[in-house]
């Protein structure tokens, strides 16, 4: 029964960018912060296509409660940016039904530790209406929110909710590391006509570094290479990428030399790469933001077990979150997290084993 | 405390619905035992084990899906709830189509993937029955801000209005507070029907709802009109439902319906209704909704008789018998289906137990 030239309905109208068209250097002068390049993504999407709109709590007033849509209630006007209640159920829920009907919301969650009382919608409506509805409806909406702890904000307001949400078919998730990818991303997250989960961390929105002005459109389901190496795979994505590099920094003053990956999406997730680049150092460290049990981590080595296991030198290794709520006092909020000292560490064991 | 048949009877006053034509209130008739014998032979075939999980029964509600769909325009957005046979045949959709989905069928609405619960019809701008309580109500919201939003930035099209079902259970869903708040705020064009037939499952309402005498007060309080309307009489919805479409749909906000009827069917196919008596269930009958417009029609416009009426039962009756017939005979999906419609946009490696692929077209596009 299944012919190629039949497909699900919601892709009309939905042509996709360019991948095959080479991205803009990374390297550059022109700086701005990671806030700036999300605006720019949405801003620009916005332009070109009418039906895409921003809403959230404090996005337009109040130019945004972490500043990231600054301007653009000036720009756009408020039928298109949006401020709502503190109604998380609602606003996506209602978002939903407006993707449903053609539109393309930008869902803002102040932070994604407060999507959890949207959890119907989300997870339960958005993912699966394409597929219960036979192929009649999608949902093209992106949600994006800040995720993660940090910030000494405490056990409810500092979710990783990679490891739940991404055990949903139907979504697709990004966490970019670097305000360039969160451009690219982002701009991609737009125009792809899947929910698409856009997960941010508040501790980088000031991140500073070289973003082309163009738009581009980084593809899903590609992993960056930030640094070569022979002697181990480190997998990471979002914030603790950069621990990661900064590890890698340290031990190869040491003659440790990491492959270290940025996997940019989780779904899709470029396993393709992690096992080109085990198959290299024969030993991986996966470094992921948030718990242990049945996490992206435990994921990521089960892949990796799946597919490359003779070619493993030492069992794979995770560094997570500590598997206990987040806390607040300041030591023991950066012990609860990965950071560059645990990774370090975790990278000897597995080198010097 | 028993639920009671109040239906409102004949009134010598000049009514909205004395414009109907006859043929209209004939299509309407024939549309409400349409869903009767649909109905009917759903449960038969849910006996016989054609028909797989829960399943929800809307005979005795029939002029509520009749009515009020009757009273919009076809491209008017319309949600449900999962008790969603009566509307989608109230809609246009082919019964084929939704008995080939309860009977998990490629040929069925949504392939066979959405069951009784989930019947999607785009081309008859259905979009959907919804299995979680309540959940539907946000989304309803969402589909009329949208067509808000289609005439209002992107001057496409006209002045909307979007239908919004639910039952007087998912009235206590924080859903429905936020959606109701939402849909005030923005003013947007979504009416909330409240299909009040007495039951949350086997709770009557006084048991699960506060205030329940007076749900007005609870679309009141977010400032927005809100209607009682008596649904065990199809004209009189028409009187009353009619000129609020009208009114939401100049005015782009939203309304509030609190709307009385009955269902005659346990909750779901396994209720062994001990929560109410036959003797409350036959008050309703005696009343009931497809009488009341035949009696109306024989009696005060002589637009159908005895025979006709027969006639009509007769042709229905056939038409459902073909559908059930078409829903046996119909496709079993192909097991690669499992692994398409779950993403527009399928991609490598979004899972790590197989690729998502682009699968049979949906028999309604
Ligand atoms: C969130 C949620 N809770 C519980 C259920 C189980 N359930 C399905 S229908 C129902 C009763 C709802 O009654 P009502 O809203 O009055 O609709 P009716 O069945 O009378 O049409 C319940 C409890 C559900 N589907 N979703
Ligand atoms: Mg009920």
């Amino acid at each position: 029964m299944i012919t190629a030239d039949l497909h699900p309905a919601s892709i009309e109208n939905v042509p996709q960018p360019d991948f095959s068209k080479p991205l803009p250097p990374r390297e550059g002068d022109r700086i701005i912060q990671f806030r700036e390049a999300l605006k720019e993504a949405m801003s620009h999407e916005m332009r070109q296509d009418e039906r895409v709109f921003l809403i959230g709590e404090e996005v337009a007033e109040y130019n945004g409660a972490y500043k990231v849509s600054q301007g653009m209630l000036d720009e756009f006007g408020p039928k298109r940016i949006i401020d709502s209640p503190i109604s998380e159920n609602g606003f996506a829920g209602m978002c939903t039904g407006a993707a449903m009907y053609g539109l393309r919301p930008i869902v803002e969650f102040m932070s994604w530790s407060f999507s959890l009382v949207a959890a119907d919608p989300i997870l339960n409506n958005v993912p699966k209406m394409l597929y219960m509805s036979g192929g009649q409806w999608g949902c093209p909406i992106v949600f994006r929110g800040n995720d993660g702890a940090g910030g000494q904000l405490g056990s409810t307001h500092s979710w990783c909710v990679e490891g739940l949400f991404a055990n949903v078919p139907g979504m697709k998730m990004a966490i970019p590391s670097n305000p360039y990818d969160a451009k690219g991303l982002l701009a991609t997250a737009i125009a792809d006509p899947d929910p698409v989960f856009f997960l941010e961390s508040e501790r980088m929105l000031g991140d500073k570094a070289h973003v082309p002005e163009e738009q581009y459109y980084i593809p899903f389901g590609q992993a960056r290479v930030c640094r070569e190496g022979d002697a181990v795979t480190l997998v990471s994505f979002g914030r603790p990428v950069n621990f990661c590099i900064e590890a890698a920094e340290k031990l190869a003053a040491e003659g440790i030399e990491c492959d270290v990956l940025d996997m940019r999406t989780i779904r899709p997730l470029d396993i393709d790469s992690i096992i080109a680049s085990v198959k290299k150092t024969n030993r991986v460290v996966v470094v992921d933001q948030s718990w242990p049990f049945a996490g992206i981590s435990s994921e990521v080595i089960t892949q990796i077990c799946e597919r490359c296991f003779d070619w493993l030198d030492h069992q794979p290794v995770r560094v997570n979150t500590e598997d206990v709520p987040t806390p607040y006092a300041k030591g023991l909020e950066y012990a609860y997290l990965p950071n560059p000292e645990r990774i370090a560490e975790a990278v000897k064991n597995v080198v010097n084993a | 405390m028993p639920q009671s048949a109040t239906a409102s009877t004949g009134n010598s006053k000049p009514r909205l619905s004395d414009e109907l034509s006859n043929d209209r209130l004939l299509e309407w008739l024939r549309s409400m035992q349409l869903i009767r014998e649909f109905e009917t032979r759903t449960m038969q075939a849910y006996q016989q084990a054609k028909i797989g999980g829960f399943c929800h029964i809307y005979s005795g509600q029939e002029a509520c899906a009749v009515g009020t769909i009757g009273s919009v325009n076809h491209d008017d957005p319309v949600v449900l709830a999962y008790r969603d046979h009566g509307h989608a045949l109230a809609r246009g959709m082919d019964p084929k189509a939704c008995m080939a989905e309860m009977f998990g069928k490629l040929e069925g609405c949504a392939k066979g993937k959405g069951g009784s619960m989930h019947m999607f019809d785009k081309p008859n701008w259905l979009f959907g029955g919804h299995g979680i309580v309540g959940a539907q109500t946000p989304l309803g919201a969402g589909l009329a801000f949208a067509a808000r939003y289609e005439w209002e930035v992107m001057n496409k099209g006209g002045k909307k209005v979007a239908l919004c079902y639910l039952g007087d259970g998912a009235i206590d869903q924080g859903a429905f507070f936020e959606a109701l708040n939402l849909a005030a705020l923005y003013s947007i064009p979504v009416i909330y029907i409240i299909e009040n037939n007495g039951y949350s499952m086997g709770t009557a309402i006084h048991r699960h709802s506060a205030n329940s005498e007076n749900l007005l007060a609870r679309g009141e309080a977010f400032g927005i009109k809100s209607v009682k309307i008596d649904g065990l009489d199809i004209l009189n919805v028409y009187d009353q439902f009619k000129p609020l479409v009208d009114e939401c749909r100049d005015l782009q906000r939203p309304a509030f319906v609190d709307f009385k009827t009955y269902r005659y069917q346990g909750h779901s196919m396994s209720d062994p209704q001990k929560y109410r008596t036959k003797e409350e269930v036959d008050q309703f009958k005696e009343k009931d909704s497809i009488a009341n417009l035949l009696g109306h029609l024989m009696n005060e416009r002589d637009a159908i008789n005895e025979d006709s009426w027969k006639a009509m039962r007769k042709e229905i009756q056939e038409e459902v018998r073909e559908a059930v017939q078409f829903a046996e005979n119909a496709t079993d999906p192909d097991i690669e289906e499992l692994y398409t419609d779950v993403y527009a946009n399928p991609q490598p490696n979004l899972s790590p137990t197989a690729e998502y692929k682009h699968g049979a077209k949906n028999p309604l596009l």
